[in-house]
């Protein structure tokens, strides 16, 4: 069982905050900050869980979610989404995009670490 | 004394006969047995209301004073009735075809039906018949005086004031009770017209006892009252053949013109063959009435004290010589001469003050829609009989107010010249289908402005309406504008001098605006219908039909007034004919009755037609067509106006939709404005979370990290601040309650404050900003704060998102068409073409460049410059990416 975690995310602090969190509890962390070439990236390193945001720079994380959903080799990757927009509706969206888990910013360190461990343990 | 109470008892007695005769007149027109009231020889002597107590008296002394001139009077309507009756044939076919009332009503309807206009030519002849009217009471109550005087009691001017009040009282009575007693306004008033008839013959009479008496009984013959004649100054008198033309046509044209005498000619009459009659019969009348007029007129010089009133010769030498009964029979005649005078006047102007001032008043101040029923029928009659009441009082006020100063004769000419001026607008609308109703205007008031300027005015003699300097020098001095000399024509007399000019003055104004402008379509078919009437026009006919035909009648009426009422009605009738069965016969009574049902639903002229059309009595005639039309036309306009309604409620409901449709985009765009400054939101707080959390739970932290995450905190509660100063901004900006600081400043002091904040914390990486002080050598008069706040965000973006390796920023200052621009253009590599359609939206950050702001900063700008009154667009084609600010020129100008 692998420990890494590749986050894509556009906010500098929110990226260094992450890497730290998982860093501290033994995960190695990768992070990427556009959209364009997201996919490129997770197919290329393969890791074991991707933290994806929503509003992402050239192409928005349910897309992005998409488009892992259909290859064959992401298809079962965890992936937990974040967004900053708290509506119920973005919650469907990103279920129905596929996500594993999915998350309303501000997070808690300590759920955000939770979620990572049973859904690479899961 | 006791000759005097014999007088008054004659007075009442022959009053009383009159009332009677006039009832009995009305009920036998009422019970149908009138057949000898619609006599021609009836409908001749009412036309002698012409001679009024001013022909009755006034001819003897007019005789006296200006010999055989008189006759002139009797000329013109003999004139008019022998050479012109194919004329007034016209007149009484237009006023019987068009329902014509009076010559107000005539006149009005010939042009366009112009309540306007109807109202003019019934102030103008309020107007000109008042004097006349105070003429008549004048006559009365100066022979009784007469009368009284020569029994040796004067009376006092109180007395004479109650008598002509008497007087007045009584005429207004009778006119009432006789002029309006139907509620039917258009019928005919036979007690009226016997009555008339019946004074004519009385003054008739009179006159010719008198001048037998004076011929055979004071003159002693033929012969020798020929040769006194001869001997007088009457005999030596020469005509004036000015003044004789003038005459002949005033009072031929005051016949026509005249509201009582187009009253009983074209109102009341019956039929038009009595014209036949009287065009031969009425000159015969006229011609006895001036047979002894100048016998009298040199007996009375002859016999009669120096000074005595020759205008009362009539009654003065009967009783000069000791005739009392002759003098009472010659009273008489002059009281019946001006009593049927003023029951015509009033009667005719009650008619037109009513019809066109009165009710038009009353109907405007009803809710609209007020239907005609009975209740209208009550107030029109309420409103003649008021009316008759108002003209008579008119006529005593003014015999009061004048004293009866001036000669009889005079006042009557005076008269006539007003009234002859609706002559070109009768003559021409009759005759002329190209007359207007603004050439009618202009004709009238023309010709009675001149009328009352050079005649009725100075008439009140020099110095009372009109000055004496007037007169003699013209109004200001202006010579040619000289009341009775215009255009300085002097010697003239002043009726021929009044009448010649306003009468062409009149007719030139009349045919000119008539051809300058152009008739209304009514104007045009009522033209039609009144020139070319005996095309148009049959006599009106009563219905009369066959039984077959009240099935026909039963099947129209049902469509129209609904199955079970018009059985009803059918029903109604049939009982009351006496008949057993469910139809009537089709008597006229009936289908009278039964047009009026059907009118109550279709109009008048459309029953009129349908029943003509079925009983076949008459034709369905132009007019008839005409009238349907008009009918067609408001329920045209009435279902017009319902379209109109439907159109209107289906624009209210594309209004509606549309609102709704921009209610949903608003509240989508809400929605995600709301979305959009959550995300905003939690982004800032979701770092400071982090690392307060980071901070608080681990206790290995490095004194560099815990400066650093603190730092980030730090920065993003800054962040935090900022977006929300900015929405705060930007929310008072676009709800326009934002009041602007409006200073004067210089451009170049603006832009130095706004380069030193936006660069201020930049520290190495300052983009480079290249200015023009010169150019910027601008006053400006604007919110300076504002415009500085727009510089800022606009620099602050350069420096922010220029990606120049050494990043510059153009600053520049220029005109364009009415305002001042500046620029604001870096050597980065500029906005994507499709971003720069939306850089100006809320939260639209570029793409790529991803930096601190929450991209309110150009919609901010945006708002700003709006409310400014300016713009900020972007620049495209600077290479680098570009703005610009636009000012109007007011902003700039208003400093400098």
């Amino acid at each position: 069982m692998g420990k890494n975690v590749l986050v894509i995310e556009d906010e500098p602090n929110i990226i260094e905050a992450i890497s730290f969190i998982l860093s501290r509890d033994g995960w190695s962390v990768a992070t990427h900050s556009n959209g364009h070439d997201a996919v490129g990236v997770v197919q290329a390193s393969m890791p074991d869980l991707v933290i994806l945001d929503v509003m992402l720079p050239g192409k928005t994380g349910y897309d992005i979610l998409r488009e892992l959903r259909s290859e064959d080799a992401t298809q079962g990757l965890p992936v937990l989404m974040l967004t900053a927009k708290g509506q119920v509706k973005d919650r469907e969206m990103a279920e129905r995009a596929g996500a594993s888990r999915f998350m309303t910013k501000p997070f808690s360190n300590a759920e955000v670490l939770d979620a990572v461990r049973e859904l690479v343990a899961g | 004394m006791g000759t005097l109470n014999v007088l008054v008892g004659v007075c009442l007695i022959y009053v009383v006969f009159l009332f009677l005769i006039a009832f009995a007149a009305e009920r036998a027109a009422l019970e149908g047995k009138g057949g000898w009231l619609r006599s021609p020889m009836i409908y001749t002597l009412s036309l002698s209301i012409y001679c009024t107590a001013w022909t009755f008296y006034g001819a003897v002394g007019y005789a006296a004073r200006s010999g055989l001139e008189y006759l002139t009077i009797y000329i013109g309507p003999s004139l008019v009735m022998i050479g012109w009756w194919w004329l007034l044939r016209k007149l009484v076919r237009i006023g019987r075809s068009q329902r014509i009332t009076s010559i107000a009503d005539l006149i009005s309807s010939r042009y366009g039906k112009s309540n306007l206009l109807a109202v003019g030519v019934t102030v103008l002849a309020v107007i000109g018949t008042t004097p006349y009217i105070a003429l008549q009471l004048q006559s009365v109550t100066v022979s009784f005086d007469v009368f009284s005087s020569a029994y040796g009691s004067e009376l006092t001017e109180a007395a004479q004031g109650s008598n002509a009040l008497l007087v007045a009282a009584g005429l207004t009575l009778f006119t009432i009770v006789f002029g309006t007693r139907n509620l039917d306004v258009n019928e005919r008033h036979h007690g009226v017209v016997m009555a008339v008839a019946v004074e004519a013959i009385v003054k008739l009479f009179a006159l010719l006892a008198v001048g037998i008496f004076v011929v055979w009984g004071l003159g002693g013959g033929v012969s020798e009252t020929l040769a006194r004649i001869d001997a007088s100054e009457i005999g030596q008198w020469q005509m004036r053949g000015d003044r004789w033309a003038t005459l002949i046509f005033l009072s031929g044209a005051a016949f026509l013109c005249l509201p009582r005498m187009f009253q009983v000619m074209v109102v009341e009459n019956e039929n038009e063959d009595h014209l036949r009659t009287a065009s031969w019969a009425f000159p015969a009348y006229l011609m006895i009435m001036s047979l002894f007029v100048v016998p009298i007129a040199v007996v009375g010089l002859d016999l009669m004290p120096a000074g005595s009133n020759p205008d009362f010769f009539v009654l003065t030498v009967p009783l000069a010589t000791g005739n009392d009964a002759l003098a009472m029979l010659s009273f008489i005649g002059g009281f019946s001469s001006a009593t049927s005078m003023v029951i015509v006047a009033a009667l005719a102007l009650s008619t037109m003050v009513s019809n066109h001032i009165v009710m038009p008043i009353w109907l405007s101040t009803q809710s609209v829609g007020a239907s005609v029923s009975g209740d209208v029928r009550h107030v029109v009659l309420l409103s003649r009989r008021i009316s008759i009441g108002a003209v008579v009082f008119l006529g005593y006020l003014y015999f009061r107010l004048s004293g009866g100063g001036s000669a009889l004769a005079s006042m009557g000419l005076i008269s006539f010249a007003g009234v002859a001026q609706f002559l070109p607008v009768l003559i021409g609308g009759i005759f002329w289908r190209g007359a207007t109703r603004t050439g009618a205007f202009a004709g009238l008031t023309v010709g009675f402005v001149i009328w009352a300027y050079t005649l009725l005015l100075p008439s009140f003699g020099a110095g009372t309406l009109v000055s004496e300097t007037m007169l003699a020098e013209g109004p200001m001095g202006v010579g040619w504008l000289r009341p009775q000399a215009f255009f300085g024509i002097t010697g003239m007399d002043p009726l021929v001098h009044a009448v010649f000019w306003s009468i062409l003055l009149n007719t030139m104004s009349f045919f000119i605006a008539s051809l300058v402008g152009f008739p209304s379509p009514l104007e045009r078919l009522q033209g039609a219908q009144f020139v070319n009437v005996f095309e148009h026009s049959s006599t009106p006919q009563s219905w009369g039909g066959s039984l077959a035909q009240t099935e026909d009648l039963m099947v129209m009426a049902q469509r129209i007034i609904g199955a079970r009422e018009a059985q009803n009605l059918f029903e109604r009738e049939a009982k009351r004919q006496g008949m057993s069965g469910l139809l009537p016969e089709p008597s006229p009574d009936f289908l009278q009755r039964l047009e009026r049902e059907l009118a109550g639903s279709v109009g008048a002229a459309t029953a009129h037609a349908m029943i003509g059309q079925i009983v076949g009595g008459a034709s369905v005639s132009v007019e008839d067509l005409m009238a349907v039309a008009d009918e067609t036309a408001q329920m045209m306009e009435y279902s017009s106006r319902l379209e109109a309604k439907s159109e209107e409620q289906a624009r209210t409901a594309r209004q509606l939709r549309q609102a709704n449709e921009k209610l949903t985009l608003i509240s989508e765009q809400k929605d995600s404005f709301l979305s959009q400054v959550s995300h905003e939101l939690r982004t800032p707080m979701t770092s400071i979370r982090a690392f307060s959390e980071i901070l608080r739970d681990s206790d290995r932290l490095s004194e560099e990290e815990k400066i650093k995450y603190s730092s980030i905190i730090h920065d993003e509660a800054l962040r935090l601040t900022r977006l929300l100063d900015d929405l705060l901004d930007l929310s008072v900006l676009e709800s326009g309650r934002v009041n602007l600081n409006l200073q004067s400043g210089s451009l170049k002091g603006i832009l130095d404050h706004a380069v030193s904040s936006a660069l201020t914390g930049a520290g190495t990486s300052k983009v480079q900003v290249v200015r023009d002080s010169q150019q910027e050598e601008v006053m400006l008069y604007t919110d300076l704060d504002r415009l500085s706040q727009v510089f800022i965000n606009l620099i602050g973006n350069a420096q922010k998102y220029c990606d120049a390796s050494v990043p510059k920023l153009r600053i520049e200052v220029g005109h364009s068409t009415g305002a001042l621009v500046v620029d604001f253009i870096d050597n980065g590599s500029g906005i994507p073409k499709v971003e720069q359609a939306v850089i100006f939206e809320k939260f639209s950050r570029t793409g790529e460049q991803r930096v601190k702001g929450a991209g309110l900063g150009l919609a901010i700008c945006r708002e700003i410059m709006t409310r400014l009154g300016g713009t900020v667009e972007y620049l495209p084609g600077q290479g680098g990416a570009a703005f610009r600010v636009t000012l109007p020129e007011e902003a700039a100008l208003a400093a400098q």
